[in-house]
């Protein structure tokens, strides 16, 4: 089977953030970078599937040419090679034009299945992997925690407000990982030596500009300051009162 | 003049509290609007919606079994048969998962997890977080439609009393993917990013056992979801649908309380908007008391009995 998984690199969850001088981006000095959260849980079930099912798993990002480092890492966990798709001009693509550049590679690829992570941890836009879907006319099943894949299809659950989901879906399909689905493995010395053997192309691409833009940029309004009400089991009143008497919320 | 669709999600009929502040926030935007909705009872939650703001409700009527593409397919058809300039859906597990989908049919951009939607002078705003809120973006789109998913508890539900005109369209059947089965939660259950009032507990709970003692203050509100830090999810000792914070759920409650958790920057990214923030932690210097309105500093073991006995007292009370 040709497996896939995308990836992104975006900021370490514990950065700050500090807005540019033109009020319209972030300023990404003293930024470290990571695989996104979620696409690890992604690569590590596209490994599993290969385990189960047979194939090949190219992991596979829209990004700088520094995101190697992050894919090269997710190569040594077990997958087979990496694309980037990149650019000299690369500032970050809107959900829309990711989902887009990455429906005609996998296209191109010829591949049968596509793990996302359900949200990347940087815009937040939970949107790339149906979207990407959508384009290609394939199946897609979000926010997956438990897979059952065969050669043609499968049935996937995912979890909602209302409990938990039992989806049915055809091949091919993107699967966008939630936590919970797997826990994933770390890469052995063997396989961060074996990933620098393993073919990482950085393709280049035709750009989709993007559609969404930025009118300004800010800092979340700081909270008022609040207050210690007491010590103990004894600050139980003092608290009720402050509920229904200043905030309102009893 | 702008017409904008909103995909109203209900239950058999009973319209999801979500669902109707997404029809509320379709209002910031001016102009018409217009309900989709699709399954058995959406006559009821049509009415629903025209008693929330919504001019016009297109059933999507038949279809088998709920299939998330062939559902999104027909109401982007939709949406470009009325011409509709923006698309809103609920920030909820089936509004996130359509929203993208209806959006690359539409061929346009989507802003997720909205908390604010404005009309500039025609220029329609989607104000959403980044970095799990450490930054906020006011974004416009170059694209046809404006696409936006809307935060739950973010925005107001506007009982306007009007009446929708209802038509039908039928549904299409050839969806590649089919959702074949729900195992229900407990009936009464609510869910941690639904529930207005959110008790939330971390590791200064001691153990499994001991931190039932928040299943009772939950109780004792009744209308409160328990959460938990990622650290007691890691330790198995409550499920994930429970966890907090970047790599759990965003809620925005009117109440959160947070009981032994020590506010690490990615449990509070999942909290920071909650109106009214309550912390109960031993420690004077833990980080979650900078972020709090009220604080207690005290044995969660002791402080939270008692306050379960205060909030069962002014329940009581009514
Ligand atoms: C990539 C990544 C993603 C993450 N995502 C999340 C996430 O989504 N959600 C999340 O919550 N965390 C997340 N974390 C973990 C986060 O960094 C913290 O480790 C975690 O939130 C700590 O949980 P805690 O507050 O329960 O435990 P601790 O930090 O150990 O705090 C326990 C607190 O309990 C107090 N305490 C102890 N005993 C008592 C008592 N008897 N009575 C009252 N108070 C007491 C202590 O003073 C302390 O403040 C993430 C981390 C990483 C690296
Ligand atoms: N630039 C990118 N390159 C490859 N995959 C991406 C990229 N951006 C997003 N994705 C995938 O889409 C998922 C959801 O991203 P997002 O919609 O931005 O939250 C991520 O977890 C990745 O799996």
């Amino acid at each position: 089977m040709k497996i896939v998984a995308c990836i992104k690199r975006v900021p370490t969850t514990d950065a700050q953030a500090k807005i540019t001088p033109d009020g319209k981006g972030l300023d990404a000095a003293g930024f470290q970078y990571m695989t996104s959260f979620y696409d690890e849980i992604a690569v590590e079930q596209a490994i599993r599937t290969k385990e189960a099912l047979g194939g090949d798993v190219t992991v596979l990002t829209v990004g700088p040419t520094e995101a190697s480092k992050e894919v090269r890492e997710c190569i040594a966990k077990g997958a087979d090679g990496g694309v980037i798709l990149t650019d000299a001009t690369w500032t970050g693509r809107d959900a829309r034009a990711t989902a887009k550049v990455l429906a005609a590679q996998l296209a191109a690829m010829g591949a049968e299945v596509a793990f996302f992570g359900k949200v990347a941890t940087d815009r937040d836009n939970g949107a790339v992997g149906p979207m990407t879907a959508t384009y290609l006319g394939w199946a897609c099943v979000t926010d997956v925690v438990e897979l059952e894949l065969g050669a043609d299809g499968g049935t996937a659950k995912r979890e909602t407000e209302s409990g938990v989901e039992t989806v049915a879906f055809s091949l091919p399909a993107v699967l966008t990982c939630d936590k919970g689905l797997n826990e994933p493995r770390y890469a052995g010395l063997k396989g961060i030596m074996a990933a620098k053997k393993k073919p990482l192309e950085e393709v280049a691409f035709e750009d989709v500009p993007n559609q969404a833009q930025v009118a300004r940029l800010e800092l979340p309004a700081a909270r008022a300051e609040g207050r210690i009400v007491g010590q103990g089991a004894d600050a139980v009143p003092a608290l009720i009162d402050a509920l229904r008497n200043e905030a309102k919320v009893l | 003049m702008t017409t904008t669709l909103v995909f109203v999600e209900h239950n058999d009929g009973t319209c999801r509290r979500a669902a109707l502040e997404c029809l509320g926030a379709a209002a910031s935007l001016g102009g018409d609007v217009v309900a989709v909705l699709c399954g058995p009872g959406s006559a009821d939650a049509a009415a629903r919606a025209g008693a929330h703001g919504a001019a016009k409700a297109v059933v999507l009527a038949g279809g088998d079994a709920f299939s998330p593409d062939a559902v999104a397919k027909d109401i982007a058809a939709v949406a470009q048969d009325l011409g509709a300039t923006a698309f809103l859906a609920a920030a909820t597990s089936r509004g996130k998962d359509l929203a993208p989908r209806v959006a690359a049919h539409l061929d346009s951009v989507l802003f997720s997890d909205c908390t604010a939607l404005s009309n500039e002078g025609g220029a329609l705003h989607a104000t959403r977080p980044w970095l799990a809120g450490k930054a906020i973006a006011h974004c416009t789109s170059d694209g046809p439609v404006f696409c936006a998913t809307t935060r739950v508890n973010s925005f107001p539900v506007n009982e306007t009393g009007g009446a929708a005109e209802v038509s039908e369209r039928p549904a299409s059947t050839d969806g590649k993917v089919k959702v074949t089965g729900l195992a229900a939660k407990e009936s009464g259950k609510l869910d941690v990013a639904e529930a207005p009032v959110v008790v939330s507990g971390g590791r200064g709970l001691k153990d499994p056992e001991t931190f039932a003692i928040l299943d009772e203050l939950a109780a004792a509100f009744g209308n409160a979801a328990v959460g938990a830090s990622r650290a007691v999810v890691d330790a198995g000792w409550r499920p994930h649908s429970e966890q907090v914070g970047q790599t759990g759920k965003v809620v925005s409650p009117n109440l959160y309380i947070a009981v032994g958790i020590s506010g690490a920057i990615q449990h509070v990214a999942g909290m920071k908007t909650s109106g009214t923030i309550v912390a109960i932690n031993k420690d004077a210097d833990a980080p979650i008391f900078k972020l709090a309105d009220y604080g207690i500093v005290g044995d969660a073991l002791e402080v939270v009995p008692a306050l379960t006995e205060a909030i069962k007292a002014v329940k009581a009370q009514g």
